[in-house]
Protein backbone atom coordinates (compact mmCIF):
# COMPACT_ATOMS: atom_id res chain seq x y z
CA UNK A 1 0.00 0.00 0.00
CA UNK A 2 1.32 3.41 -0.53
CA UNK A 3 -0.27 7.22 0.05
CA UNK A 4 -1.45 9.12 -2.75
CA UNK A 5 -2.68 12.78 -2.82
CA UNK A 6 -4.31 14.55 -5.68
CA UNK A 7 -6.52 17.64 -5.65
CA UNK A 8 -10.81 16.55 -6.64
CA UNK A 9 -12.59 19.06 -8.02
CA UNK A 10 -10.57 21.93 -5.82
CA UNK A 11 -9.97 20.12 -2.69
CA UNK A 12 -7.06 17.46 -1.61
CA UNK A 13 -8.18 14.35 -1.17
CA UNK A 14 -5.45 11.88 0.11
CA UNK A 15 -5.92 7.70 1.20
CA UNK A 16 -4.00 4.31 0.77
CA UNK A 17 -3.69 2.22 -2.42
CA UNK A 18 -2.03 -0.49 -4.00
CA UNK A 19 -0.42 -0.29 -6.97
CA UNK A 20 -3.14 -1.97 -8.85
CA UNK A 21 -5.53 0.48 -7.85
CA UNK A 22 -7.63 2.21 -10.80
CA UNK A 23 -8.20 6.34 -10.42
CA UNK A 24 -11.92 4.84 -10.54
CA UNK A 25 -12.00 2.98 -7.84
CA UNK A 26 -10.02 5.54 -5.60
CA UNK A 27 -12.73 7.95 -6.78
CA UNK A 28 -15.55 5.52 -6.10
CA UNK A 29 -14.64 3.31 -2.98
CA UNK A 30 -11.47 5.32 -1.38
CA UNK A 31 -13.55 8.64 -1.93
CA UNK A 32 -17.31 7.48 -1.65
CA UNK A 33 -17.30 9.92 -5.37
CA UNK A 34 -20.00 7.40 -6.94
CA UNK A 35 -21.24 9.93 -9.72
CA UNK A 36 -17.86 8.62 -11.90
CA UNK A 37 -19.23 5.21 -13.46
CA UNK A 38 -17.72 2.20 -14.20
CA UNK A 39 -19.66 0.97 -17.74
CA UNK A 40 -17.59 -1.40 -19.37
CA UNK A 41 -14.10 -1.48 -17.20
CA UNK A 42 -12.59 -1.87 -20.59
CA UNK A 43 -11.49 1.59 -21.73
CA UNK A 44 -14.22 1.75 -24.05
CA UNK A 45 -17.69 3.29 -22.76
CA UNK A 46 -16.13 6.39 -21.05
CA UNK A 47 -18.89 6.21 -18.40
CA UNK A 48 -15.96 6.76 -15.90
CA UNK A 49 -14.61 10.08 -17.79
CA UNK A 50 -12.81 12.50 -15.74
CA UNK A 51 -10.00 15.39 -16.01
CA UNK A 52 -6.83 15.00 -14.78
CA UNK A 53 -4.88 18.39 -15.12
CA UNK A 54 -7.50 19.57 -17.55
CA UNK A 55 -7.43 16.75 -19.87
CA UNK A 56 -9.89 14.17 -20.24
CA UNK A 57 -8.85 10.56 -19.62
CA UNK A 58 -11.01 7.54 -18.90
CA UNK A 59 -10.43 7.02 -14.65
CA UNK A 60 -10.78 2.90 -15.09
CA UNK A 61 -7.62 3.19 -17.69
CA UNK A 62 -5.20 5.01 -15.14
CA UNK A 63 -3.82 3.82 -12.09
CA UNK A 64 -4.69 5.90 -9.00
CA UNK A 65 -0.94 6.00 -8.20
CA UNK A 66 -0.39 8.21 -11.67
CA UNK A 67 -2.77 11.04 -10.36
CA UNK A 68 -0.59 11.26 -7.52
CA UNK A 69 -0.59 15.31 -7.56
CA UNK A 70 -2.80 15.65 -10.07
CA UNK A 71 -5.65 18.06 -9.98
CA UNK A 72 -8.68 15.66 -10.73
CA UNK A 73 -11.93 16.95 -11.51
CA UNK A 74 -15.59 14.96 -11.78
CA UNK A 75 -18.63 15.26 -11.81
CA UNK A 76 -19.46 15.91 -8.54
CA UNK A 77 -17.34 19.59 -9.19
CA UNK A 78 -19.88 20.45 -12.16
CA UNK A 79 -22.44 22.33 -10.60
CA UNK A 80 -22.80 26.03 -9.93
CA UNK A 81 -21.27 27.31 -6.39
CA UNK A 82 -25.32 27.39 -5.60
CA UNK A 83 -25.85 24.11 -6.21
CA UNK A 84 -27.99 25.08 -9.37
CA UNK A 85 -27.13 22.83 -13.01
CA UNK A 86 -23.88 24.15 -14.88
CA UNK A 87 -24.82 25.56 -18.55
CA UNK A 88 -23.94 21.36 -19.63
CA UNK A 89 -25.70 20.24 -17.66
CA UNK A 90 -28.76 22.28 -17.94
CA UNK A 91 -28.59 22.00 -21.47
CA UNK A 92 -28.70 18.02 -20.87
CA UNK A 93 -32.05 18.16 -19.30
CA UNK A 94 -33.26 20.80 -21.46
CA UNK A 95 -33.07 18.54 -24.68
CA UNK A 96 -33.20 15.19 -22.82
CA UNK A 97 -29.73 14.34 -23.67
CA UNK A 98 -29.92 11.83 -21.27
CA UNK A 99 -32.93 8.99 -20.24
CA UNK A 100 -31.34 6.42 -17.73
CA UNK A 101 -28.61 8.27 -16.97
CA UNK A 102 -25.80 6.52 -16.30
CA UNK A 103 -23.83 8.11 -19.61
CA UNK A 104 -24.44 11.33 -18.13
CA UNK A 105 -21.04 11.93 -16.20
CA UNK A 106 -18.94 11.06 -18.58
CA UNK A 107 -21.18 12.56 -21.55
CA UNK A 108 -20.82 15.79 -19.62
CA UNK A 109 -17.16 15.63 -18.32
CA UNK A 110 -16.39 14.98 -22.07
CA UNK A 111 -18.68 17.77 -23.54
CA UNK A 112 -16.75 20.18 -21.07
CA UNK A 113 -13.11 18.78 -22.15
CA UNK A 114 -14.41 19.83 -25.84
CA UNK A 115 -16.38 23.33 -24.76
CA UNK A 116 -13.06 24.57 -22.85
CA UNK A 117 -10.92 23.65 -26.36
CA UNK A 118 -13.37 24.39 -28.43
CA UNK A 119 -16.20 26.44 -28.01
CA UNK A 120 -18.24 26.53 -30.48
CA UNK A 121 -17.89 22.98 -32.27
CA UNK A 122 -20.01 22.35 -34.92
CA UNK A 123 -22.13 18.76 -35.36
CA UNK A 124 -19.33 16.51 -36.79
CA UNK A 125 -16.50 17.68 -34.18
CA UNK A 126 -19.14 16.96 -31.48
CA UNK A 127 -19.69 13.60 -33.04
CA UNK A 128 -16.24 13.23 -33.44
CA UNK A 129 -15.20 13.96 -29.74
CA UNK A 130 -17.75 11.75 -28.59
CA UNK A 131 -16.62 8.87 -29.78
CA UNK A 132 -15.29 7.20 -26.81
CA UNK A 133 -18.79 7.87 -25.10
CA UNK A 134 -20.89 5.11 -25.68
CA UNK A 135 -24.57 5.82 -24.37
CA UNK A 136 -27.04 2.88 -24.97
CA UNK A 137 -30.26 4.87 -24.42
CA UNK A 138 -30.61 8.51 -26.45
CA UNK A 139 -29.23 7.60 -29.80
CA UNK A 140 -26.94 10.48 -29.23
CA UNK A 141 -28.86 12.94 -31.00
CA UNK A 142 -30.41 14.65 -27.98
CA UNK A 143 -26.44 14.46 -26.74
CA UNK A 144 -25.17 16.43 -29.48
CA UNK A 145 -28.02 18.87 -29.65
CA UNK A 146 -27.15 19.84 -25.75
CA UNK A 147 -23.85 20.31 -26.11
CA UNK A 148 -24.74 22.27 -29.55
CA UNK A 149 -27.31 24.32 -27.21
CA UNK A 150 -24.61 24.51 -23.76
CA UNK A 151 -22.20 26.29 -26.47
CA UNK A 152 -24.78 29.11 -27.11
CA UNK A 153 -25.29 27.85 -30.42
CA UNK A 154 -29.06 27.81 -32.52
CA UNK A 155 -30.17 24.38 -32.34
CA UNK A 156 -33.57 24.51 -33.77
CA UNK A 157 -32.31 23.76 -37.13
CA UNK A 158 -31.38 20.42 -35.66
CA UNK A 159 -34.55 18.61 -36.16
CA UNK A 160 -35.60 15.25 -33.48
CA UNK A 161 -34.55 12.52 -35.54
CA UNK B 1 -5.26 -7.51 -11.89
CA UNK B 2 -3.01 -8.82 -10.18
CA UNK B 3 -1.05 -7.21 -7.79
CA UNK B 4 2.31 -5.00 -8.85
CA UNK B 5 4.39 -2.12 -7.27
CA UNK B 6 4.58 1.12 -9.10
CA UNK B 7 7.67 3.72 -9.62
CA UNK B 8 7.68 6.66 -11.13
CA UNK B 9 11.28 7.44 -11.98
CA UNK B 10 12.01 11.19 -13.48
CA UNK B 11 15.37 10.18 -15.53
CA UNK B 12 16.06 7.53 -18.50
CA UNK B 13 18.46 6.34 -16.66
CA UNK B 14 16.07 5.57 -13.32
CA UNK B 15 14.06 3.60 -15.49
CA UNK B 16 16.56 1.40 -17.45
CA UNK B 17 17.50 1.28 -13.66
CA UNK B 18 14.16 0.07 -12.40
CA UNK B 19 13.48 -1.95 -15.56
CA UNK B 20 16.01 -4.22 -14.44
CA UNK B 21 14.22 -5.71 -11.63
CA UNK B 22 12.81 -8.74 -11.78
CA UNK B 23 9.80 -9.19 -13.59
CA UNK B 24 9.02 -5.25 -14.21
CA UNK B 25 7.39 -3.63 -17.37
CA UNK B 26 7.42 -0.24 -18.69
CA UNK B 27 4.22 1.62 -18.24
CA UNK B 28 3.46 4.43 -21.04
CA UNK B 29 -0.05 6.06 -21.61
CA UNK B 30 -1.45 2.74 -19.97
CA UNK B 31 -4.12 2.51 -22.81
CA UNK B 32 -3.43 -0.93 -23.77
CA UNK B 33 -1.62 -2.59 -21.24
CA UNK B 34 -4.20 -1.68 -18.13
CA UNK B 35 -6.82 -3.38 -20.32
CA UNK B 36 -4.45 -6.46 -21.12
CA UNK B 37 -3.55 -5.99 -17.73
CA UNK B 38 -7.15 -6.66 -16.19
CA UNK B 39 -7.74 -9.53 -18.38
CA UNK B 40 -4.73 -11.01 -16.53
CA UNK B 41 -3.03 -11.38 -19.45
CA UNK B 42 0.19 -10.06 -17.80
CA UNK B 43 1.78 -10.55 -14.19
CA UNK B 44 4.19 -8.03 -13.93
CA UNK B 45 5.93 -7.35 -10.38
CA UNK B 46 6.54 -3.90 -11.36
CA UNK B 47 5.03 -0.97 -13.58
CA UNK B 48 7.70 1.28 -14.27
CA UNK B 49 5.92 4.74 -15.46
CA UNK B 50 7.49 6.53 -18.02
CA UNK B 51 5.21 9.57 -17.88
CA UNK B 52 7.65 11.16 -14.97
CA UNK B 53 10.59 11.49 -17.33
CA UNK B 54 11.01 15.22 -18.80
CA UNK B 55 13.86 13.99 -21.79
CA UNK B 56 11.22 11.36 -23.37
CA UNK B 57 8.47 14.07 -23.75
CA UNK B 58 7.34 16.12 -26.54
CA UNK B 59 8.55 17.08 -29.61
CA UNK B 60 11.03 19.47 -31.81
CA UNK B 61 12.76 19.45 -35.11
CA UNK B 62 16.37 18.08 -34.77
CA UNK B 63 19.49 19.44 -36.90
CA UNK B 64 18.65 17.54 -39.88
CA UNK B 65 15.20 18.54 -40.39
CA UNK B 66 13.69 15.50 -38.95
CA UNK B 67 10.79 15.45 -36.52
CA UNK B 68 12.13 13.93 -32.97
CA UNK B 69 9.32 12.88 -31.07
CA UNK B 70 9.99 11.69 -27.25
CA UNK B 71 8.99 7.84 -26.78
CA UNK B 72 6.35 8.99 -23.75
CA UNK B 73 4.77 12.07 -25.64
CA UNK B 74 1.24 11.68 -25.83
CA UNK B 75 -1.34 11.03 -29.50
CA UNK B 76 -2.89 14.23 -28.25
CA UNK B 77 0.44 16.41 -28.48
CA UNK B 78 1.54 14.85 -31.78
CA UNK B 79 -2.07 15.76 -32.67
CA UNK B 80 -1.51 19.02 -31.89
CA UNK B 81 1.75 19.31 -33.91
CA UNK B 82 2.26 21.63 -37.15
CA UNK B 83 6.22 20.25 -38.29
CA UNK B 84 4.28 17.03 -39.99
CA UNK B 85 1.11 17.17 -40.75
CA UNK B 86 0.35 13.23 -42.18
CA UNK B 87 1.73 12.85 -39.10
CA UNK B 88 -0.23 14.92 -36.60
CA UNK B 89 -3.23 13.67 -38.70
CA UNK B 90 -2.61 10.18 -37.94
CA UNK B 91 -2.31 11.06 -34.18
CA UNK B 92 -5.61 12.81 -34.33
CA UNK B 93 -8.04 9.81 -35.24
CA UNK B 94 -6.01 7.26 -33.22
CA UNK B 95 -9.35 6.01 -30.87
CA UNK B 96 -11.07 9.04 -28.83
CA UNK B 97 -9.74 11.99 -27.27
CA UNK B 98 -9.43 10.59 -23.41
CA UNK B 99 -7.02 7.56 -25.11
CA UNK B 100 -5.19 10.49 -27.16
CA UNK B 101 -4.48 12.30 -23.89
CA UNK B 102 -3.06 9.12 -22.30
CA UNK B 103 -1.48 6.79 -24.91
CA UNK B 104 1.91 7.53 -25.98
CA UNK B 105 3.87 6.82 -29.41
CA UNK B 106 6.34 4.66 -27.33
CA UNK B 107 3.64 2.59 -26.35
CA UNK B 108 1.93 1.97 -29.35
CA UNK B 109 5.12 1.21 -31.72
CA UNK B 110 6.24 -1.48 -28.60
CA UNK B 111 3.31 -3.44 -28.92
CA UNK B 112 3.07 -2.86 -32.37
CA UNK B 113 -0.23 -4.21 -32.54
CA UNK B 114 -1.42 -5.03 -36.34
CA UNK B 115 -4.17 -2.84 -36.40
CA UNK B 116 -2.56 0.07 -34.49
CA UNK B 117 -1.93 3.60 -36.24
CA UNK B 118 1.53 4.73 -35.74
CA UNK B 119 3.41 1.49 -37.23
CA UNK B 120 2.60 2.74 -40.12
CA UNK B 121 3.57 5.87 -39.99
CA UNK B 122 6.80 5.25 -38.55
CA UNK B 123 7.60 2.41 -41.30
CA UNK B 124 6.09 4.74 -43.82
CA UNK B 125 8.08 7.75 -43.22
CA UNK B 126 11.65 5.09 -43.05
CA UNK B 127 11.81 6.69 -39.18
CA UNK B 128 14.49 5.80 -36.65
CA UNK B 129 13.06 4.34 -33.11
CA UNK B 130 15.78 5.20 -30.62
CA UNK B 131 16.41 3.16 -27.32
CA UNK B 132 18.45 3.60 -24.39
CA UNK B 133 20.81 1.65 -26.17
CA UNK B 134 20.49 2.44 -29.77
CA UNK B 135 18.90 3.37 -32.71
CA UNK B 136 16.89 1.21 -35.30
CA UNK B 137 15.31 2.02 -38.66
CA UNK B 138 11.84 1.35 -38.55
CA UNK B 139 12.80 -1.04 -41.70
CA UNK B 140 14.57 -3.80 -38.84
CA UNK B 141 11.99 -2.75 -36.14
CA UNK B 142 8.62 -4.48 -36.97
CA UNK B 143 9.04 -8.19 -36.65
CA UNK B 144 5.41 -9.31 -37.32
CA UNK B 145 2.25 -9.25 -35.05
CA UNK B 146 3.03 -7.71 -31.52
CA UNK B 147 6.60 -8.52 -32.40
CA UNK B 148 9.34 -5.59 -32.42
CA UNK B 149 13.03 -5.22 -32.49
CA UNK B 150 12.89 -4.62 -29.12
CA UNK B 151 14.95 -6.29 -26.11
CA UNK B 152 13.35 -7.23 -22.61
CA UNK B 153 13.76 -3.94 -20.29
CA UNK B 154 14.53 -1.88 -23.42
CA UNK B 155 12.65 1.44 -23.91
CA UNK B 156 11.63 3.33 -26.76
CA UNK B 157 12.91 7.31 -25.63
CA UNK B 158 12.48 9.23 -29.40
CA UNK B 159 10.96 8.77 -32.71
CA UNK B 160 13.00 10.24 -35.80
CA UNK B 161 10.92 10.95 -38.32
CA UNK B 162 12.65 12.46 -41.94
CA UNK B 163 9.73 15.07 -42.69
CA UNK B 164 8.40 14.25 -46.40
CA UNK B 165 7.21 16.79 -49.18
CA UNK B 166 3.82 15.40 -48.62
CA UNK B 167 2.07 12.84 -46.55
CA UNK B 168 -1.50 11.09 -45.75
CA UNK B 169 -2.89 8.68 -43.81
CA UNK B 170 -6.03 7.40 -44.69
CA UNK B 171 -7.62 4.93 -42.27
CA UNK B 172 -10.52 2.58 -42.83
CA UNK B 173 -12.03 2.23 -39.21
CA UNK B 174 -13.19 -0.78 -38.05
CA UNK B 175 -16.29 0.80 -36.16
CA UNK B 176 -16.39 -1.43 -33.05
CA UNK B 177 -12.74 -0.93 -32.30
CA UNK B 178 -11.93 2.41 -33.62
CA UNK B 179 -8.67 0.72 -34.52
CA UNK B 180 -8.10 0.38 -38.92
CA UNK B 181 -9.32 -1.64 -40.32
CA UNK B 182 -6.98 -1.06 -42.97
CA UNK B 183 -4.75 2.12 -43.28
CA UNK B 184 -1.98 3.27 -45.76
CA UNK B 185 0.20 5.79 -44.87
CA UNK B 186 1.88 7.54 -48.01
CA UNK B 187 5.41 9.57 -47.73
CA UNK B 188 6.73 11.56 -50.88
CA UNK B 189 10.41 12.69 -49.86
CA UNK B 190 12.63 13.67 -52.68
CA UNK B 191 14.27 10.32 -53.22
CA UNK B 192 10.96 8.47 -53.69
CA UNK B 193 7.54 7.35 -52.20
CA UNK B 194 7.15 4.93 -49.32
CA UNK B 195 3.74 3.26 -48.45
CA UNK B 196 3.04 1.34 -45.72
CA UNK B 197 0.21 -0.71 -45.34
CA UNK B 198 -1.61 -1.36 -41.39
CA UNK B 199 -4.30 -3.50 -40.40
CA UNK B 200 -4.15 -5.66 -43.10
CA UNK B 201 -1.54 -8.37 -43.11
CA UNK B 202 -1.25 -11.30 -40.98
CA UNK B 203 2.83 -10.06 -40.60
CA UNK B 204 1.33 -6.65 -39.51
CA UNK B 205 3.01 -3.72 -40.44
CA UNK B 206 4.63 -3.68 -44.05
CA UNK B 207 5.66 -1.40 -47.09
CA UNK B 208 3.72 -2.36 -50.50
CA UNK B 209 6.60 -1.66 -52.68
CA UNK B 210 5.38 -1.89 -56.10
CA UNK B 211 3.25 1.11 -55.45
CA UNK B 212 6.20 2.28 -54.15
CA UNK B 213 7.97 2.04 -57.40
CA UNK B 214 4.99 3.35 -59.05
CA UNK B 215 4.02 6.60 -57.31
CA UNK B 216 7.96 7.02 -57.31
CA UNK B 217 7.09 6.81 -61.00
CA UNK B 218 3.96 9.19 -61.25
CA UNK B 219 2.10 10.54 -57.85
CA UNK B 220 -1.25 10.23 -59.02
CA UNK B 221 -3.52 7.76 -57.69
CA UNK B 222 -4.15 6.41 -61.40
CA UNK B 223 -0.49 5.01 -61.10
CA UNK B 224 -1.95 2.39 -58.71
CA UNK B 225 -4.38 1.56 -60.29
CA UNK B 226 -4.29 -2.30 -61.69
CA UNK B 227 -2.18 -3.04 -58.86
CA UNK B 228 -2.91 -5.30 -56.19
CA UNK B 229 -2.23 -7.01 -53.10
CA UNK B 230 -2.01 -10.69 -53.03
CA UNK B 231 -5.06 -11.63 -50.77
CA UNK B 232 -3.07 -14.92 -49.11
CA UNK B 233 -1.11 -13.79 -46.08
CA UNK B 234 -4.18 -10.76 -45.52
CA UNK B 235 -6.11 -10.31 -41.90
CA UNK B 236 -9.66 -12.18 -42.67
CA UNK B 237 -11.88 -12.45 -39.69
CA UNK B 238 -15.50 -11.35 -38.76
CA UNK B 239 -14.82 -7.77 -40.17
CA UNK B 240 -13.74 -8.47 -43.56
CA UNK B 241 -12.40 -11.57 -45.43
CA UNK B 242 -8.76 -11.40 -46.81
CA UNK B 243 -10.22 -10.51 -50.39
CA UNK B 244 -11.68 -7.46 -48.58
CA UNK B 245 -9.01 -6.15 -46.66
CA UNK B 246 -6.25 -7.06 -50.01
CA UNK B 247 -9.10 -4.95 -52.25
CA UNK B 248 -9.14 -1.94 -49.36
CA UNK B 249 -5.73 -1.66 -49.22
CA UNK B 250 -5.47 0.14 -53.29
CA UNK B 251 -8.52 2.09 -52.37
CA UNK B 252 -6.97 3.49 -49.37
CA UNK B 253 -3.35 4.20 -50.86
CA UNK B 254 -5.31 5.88 -54.10
CA UNK B 255 -7.17 7.81 -51.29
CA UNK B 256 -4.13 8.81 -49.47
CA UNK B 257 -2.27 9.86 -52.81
CA UNK B 258 -5.48 11.92 -53.80
CA UNK B 259 -4.87 13.64 -50.36
CA UNK B 260 -1.43 13.95 -49.67
CA UNK B 261 -0.36 17.82 -48.66
C1 LIG C 1 -10.66 2.60 -26.98
C2 LIG C 1 -9.29 2.53 -27.59
C3 LIG C 1 -9.13 2.81 -28.93
C4 LIG C 1 -7.87 2.76 -29.53
N1 LIG C 1 -7.76 3.04 -30.86
C5 LIG C 1 -6.56 2.98 -31.45
C6 LIG C 1 -6.40 3.30 -32.83
O1 LIG C 1 -7.35 3.64 -33.53
N2 LIG C 1 -5.16 3.22 -33.36
C7 LIG C 1 -4.06 2.89 -32.62
O2 LIG C 1 -2.98 2.86 -33.16
N3 LIG C 1 -4.17 2.60 -31.32
C8 LIG C 1 -5.39 2.64 -30.72
N4 LIG C 1 -5.48 2.36 -29.37
C9 LIG C 1 -4.28 1.99 -28.63
C10 LIG C 1 -3.59 3.23 -28.08
O3 LIG C 1 -3.02 3.98 -29.13
C11 LIG C 1 -2.51 2.91 -27.05
O4 LIG C 1 -2.25 4.11 -26.41
C12 LIG C 1 -1.20 2.40 -27.58
O5 LIG C 1 -1.33 1.27 -28.39
C13 LIG C 1 -0.31 1.97 -26.43
O6 LIG C 1 0.35 3.08 -25.94
P1 LIG C 1 0.41 3.38 -24.38
O7 LIG C 1 1.33 4.52 -24.21
O8 LIG C 1 -0.94 3.51 -23.85
O9 LIG C 1 1.18 2.08 -23.87
P2 LIG C 1 0.91 1.09 -22.65
O10 LIG C 1 -0.46 0.56 -22.71
O11 LIG C 1 1.34 1.75 -21.40
O12 LIG C 1 1.99 -0.04 -23.00
C14 LIG C 1 1.84 -0.89 -24.11
C15 LIG C 1 3.09 -1.79 -24.20
O13 LIG C 1 4.23 -1.03 -24.56
C16 LIG C 1 5.23 -1.07 -23.56
N5 LIG C 1 5.78 0.29 -23.51
C17 LIG C 1 5.10 1.43 -23.21
N6 LIG C 1 5.90 2.51 -23.45
C18 LIG C 1 7.09 2.02 -23.89
C19 LIG C 1 8.31 2.63 -24.32
N7 LIG C 1 8.48 3.97 -24.34
N8 LIG C 1 9.33 1.82 -24.70
C20 LIG C 1 9.18 0.48 -24.71
N9 LIG C 1 8.07 -0.16 -24.33
C21 LIG C 1 7.01 0.62 -23.93
C22 LIG C 1 4.54 -1.54 -22.31
O14 LIG C 1 5.41 -2.24 -21.46
C23 LIG C 1 3.46 -2.46 -22.88
O15 LIG C 1 4.00 -3.71 -23.18
C24 LIG C 1 -6.73 2.41 -28.75
C25 LIG C 1 -6.88 2.15 -27.39
C26 LIG C 1 -8.14 2.19 -26.80
C27 LIG C 1 -8.28 1.92 -25.34
S1 LIG D 1 -15.76 2.33 -17.54
FE1 LIG D 1 -14.02 3.38 -18.22
S2 LIG D 1 -14.29 3.43 -20.34
FE2 LIG D 1 -16.01 2.26 -19.69
S1 LIG E 1 -28.74 7.78 -21.03
FE1 LIG E 1 -28.69 5.65 -20.66
S2 LIG E 1 -26.70 5.14 -21.38
FE2 LIG E 1 -26.90 7.16 -22.00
Amino acid sequence: MAQVSMTVNGAVKSGEVEGRTLLSTFLREGLGMTGTHVGCDTSQCGACAVHVDGKLVKACTMLAMEADGAEVATIEGQANADGSLNTIQQAFQDHHGLQCGFCTPGMVMSAAALLKENPTPSETEIREHLEGNICRCTGYHNIVKAIMAASGQDVTAIAAE
Amino acid sequence: MYAFEFEKPATIADAVAALGGEEAQALGGGQTLIPTLKQRLAQPGTLVSLKGIPEMAGICVADDGALAVGGATTHATVAASTEYPGLAGLASHIGDPAVRNRGTIGGSLANNDPAACYPAAALGSGATIKTNTREIAADDYFQGMFTTALEDGEIITEVRFPVPEVSNYQKFVQPASRFALVGVFVAKYADGVRVAVTGASEDGVFRWSEAEAALSANFAPEAIEGLSVDADGMIGDIHGSKAYRAHLVGVMTKRAVAAAS
